[in-house]
């Protein structure tokens, strides 16, 4: 099986879908010609003309609002935010319109449309690079919202993404594009959203994570298996509506749970997480559900110290990891 | 001579006949809704009143069976013409089970009936906009004929979603007709304090597509200026900006009390020029709107008024359970 790159894999769904239903088309800025600025519709403009790979003016809100209407109209349009902090002006068209119009229409009219926008930070990006958005979004029924961490999760979940019948804020994080590789088929497949993926199966204690920082705590995990401590890594892969089943399966199978989030802690999606566990895991739990996010200041600066300071890596999870595994 | 403007149009006497019946139709319903609503039957109204002849002008210049429109709230005139009936609209008002809007989940006013091609809508002002343009892309991209007509009033032409929209179909040269109903007042803010050029056509420069302002009390002005925004449209020669000045009538909604902001002499002067005096008017010079024919006319329309309002009382709202309905394809 090819290995290839988190973006690559980005590519490959957007091509593979575009070939296969003539319906899908991509816009946003610099998609077309240029290949989008991070190279994620790569080819596209050559394959498939500038009428099915749009390059727009720069204006998140028509982007997503004008995406809305040609998916009412039956299309299946493809939206690219050219990072997930400028999605701000088109939030009015995404939580008012294309998260409401099935219900507001009594299942008359309904938005096949697909988001996708890079977030997260250490990429020197400072603070309108670097943000985690996703729980700007989370709450809002109508909705989906998909992160996922690995290149395989990345096409079968974009695939399925493209061809939902429902909006999809796809978030891809834009430090694992090219840093994190994997096993990709190349024949056409399709992942459930909705639903959570255990990506280290283990005893001792539990973590429940999404995006980049499922794999830092998979290789925290290795260190920690050095020492005889078993961790169980769930990957949430889809953050709303959330895997409450998995959750609550995942939370009672060690009894002590550690939840990982790059984005500030407060009112995160590990805080709802944290939730759905106490709601349904109290006598199972061994130790307090703990929390390990980015500390609650508005965005990641620019100097290497501060960013470095912010964002999550693989020593603050092994960290919190071997507290948790030895209350 | 003005006998004759609506053949010069290309429209006949049987067509602008059937044009008075849907702007006085609008009309009735709307009346009807304030005494229902004012005898406590229903919550809310926001009216179509002054605006009938923009609305149904516009909508007749369009093809009617493949065209798009994406309302806003008082244009009671466009979706009748679009096809959706008195008894649609009643069900909307009593937010009954049965109304295709929206099954009695939305205010009256925010329409939206798939069948009929007239697109859903929300409250948050103008987000229609870039949903017009994105239904002319798609019909742009399938090669198709159509052209979308959206609708909002001069307050909502401020707004960010106008400007992202309008720029985005004068760059793809998409037939949308952006058809803006001044109707002077964004609740109690006279247009003079919404815009600072003279009208909100001379926006349309700046979008690269032509701007034209029209009297929106003529039907027959705004079908011709919207026609040949259609017939662009069609050639692939893009949007148009047309801006239809009326005047509303009525309150901002049955919430809101007017004359706490504007002189009641302003309004009776306005409802001088109301176009279903003037185009009545017009009808009964050139001989269409016989007295015979008024005659029937007022009671047919009583006639649907009373049966879309008994059948809409009587029928059932949603069960509650059904909230949890459609929030995701089922």
């Amino acid at each position: 099986m090819p290995v290839i790159s988190y973006i690559q894999a980005v590519t490959q769904g957007l091509k593979e879908e575009m070939r296969r239903d003539n319906k899908v088309f991509v816009l946003g800025e610099d998609v077309g010609v240029r290949g989008g600025v991070f190279r994620a519709t790569d080819g596209l403009y050559e394959e498939f003309g500038e009428n099915r790979v749009l390059d727009t003016p720069l204006a998140e809100s028509a982007i997503a609002g004008v995406g809305i209407g040609a998916a009412m109209y039956g299309m299946r349009p493809v939206a690219e935010m050219q990072f997930a902090d400028f999605i701000m002006p088109a939030v009015n068209q995404i939580i008012s319109e294309a998260a409401k119009v099935r219900y507001r229409s009594n299942n008359d009219w309904s938005v096949p449309m697909t988001i996708r926008a890079p977030y997260g930070g250490g990429v020197h990006g400072a603070l309108y690079h670097s943000q985690s958005v996703e729980a700007l979004f989370a709450g809002t029924p109508g909705l989906k919202i998909v992160m996922p961490s690995t290149p395989y999760d990345v096409k079968g979940l974009l695939k399925a993404s493209i061809r939902s019948n429902d909006p999809v804020l796809f978030f891809e994080h834009k430090r694992a594009y090219r840093l994190i590789k994997g096993e990709v088929p190349e024949e056409d497949y399709t992942l459930p959203i909705g639903e959570a993926d255990v990506k280290r199966e283990g005893s001792d204690i539990t973590v429940i994570t999404y995006g980049l920082c499922v794999h830092f705590a998979l290789q925290a995990a290795e260190k920690l298996e050095k020492d005889g401590i078993d961790v169980h890594i769930l990957d949430l892969r889809t953050i709303y509506p959330l895997d409450k089943e998995s959750v609550i399966q995942a939370a009672k199978k060690t009894g002590k749970v550690l939840l990982i989030s790059e984005d500030n802690k407060e009112g995160g999606i590990i805080s709802e997480v944290s939730a759905i566990i106490s709601e349904n895991c109290l006598f199972d739990l061994d130790s307090p559900i703990e929390r390990l996010a980015g500390p609650d200041v508005p965005a990641m600066p620019y100097a290497p110290s501060m960013e470095k300071h912010f964002m999550m890596n693989p020593d603050k999870v092994e960290k919190a990891m071997r507290n948790l595994a030895e209350f | 001579m003005t006998k004759n403007r609506h053949e010069e149009l290309g429209l006949s006497d049987d067509q602008v006949f059937d044009m008075y019946r849907t702007m006085l139709l609008a009309r009735k319903i709307d009346e009807r809704m304030w005494l229902l609503n004012r005898s406590g039957k229903i919550p809310f109204v926001i009216s179509c009143q002054g605006q009938e002849a923009a609305q149904v002008g516009a909508s007749y210049a369009l093809n009617l069976e493949e065209d798009y429109a994406l309302p806003y709230y008082r244009d009671m005139g466009i979706v009748l013409s679009f096809g959706m009936t008195a008894r649609e609209l009643m069900l909307s008002a009593f937010a009954k089970a049965e109304d295709p809007n929206s099954g009695g989940r939305q205010m009256p006013g925010h329409f939206g009936q798939k069948k009929n091609r007239i697109v859903t809508g929300s409250s948050p002002v103008t987000t229609q906009v870039p949903h017009a343009v994105g239904i002319a892309l798609a019909g742009k991209m399938e090669k198709k004929d159509f052209v979308s007509l959206v609708t909002f009033g001069e307050g909502s032409s401020n707004q960010g979603d106008f400007h992202e929209g309008a720029n985005f179909a004068g760059v793809h040269k998409l037939p949308v007709i952006f058809m803006v109903e001044n109707n002077k007042y964004a609740i109690s803010i006279p247009v003079e304090k919404q815009i600072a050029c003279e009208k909100v056509s001379d926006r349309a420069v700046g979008y690269g597509m032509p701007g034209e302002t029209v009297d929106g009390n003529d039907p027959l002005a705004v079908y011709e200026a919207v026609k040949k925004a259609a017939d662009r449209g069609r050639n692939g020669e893009g949007p148009s900006l047309i801006e239809a000045v009326s005047y509303r009538l009525t309150p901002h909604s049955s919430d809101d009390d007017d004359r706490s902001y504007r002189g009641k002499d302003e309004v009776d002067e306005a409802k001088k020029r109301d176009s279903l005096i003037t185009f009545g008017n017009y009808l009964r010079e050139a001989d269409i709107l016989t007295e015979e024919k008024e005659k029937q006319l007022e009671q047919e329309l009583k006639d649907i008024v009373n049966d879309a309002t008994d059948y809409a009382e009587e029928a059932p709202y949603a069960s509650p359970e059904t909230l949890w309905d459609y929030v995701y394809e089922e």
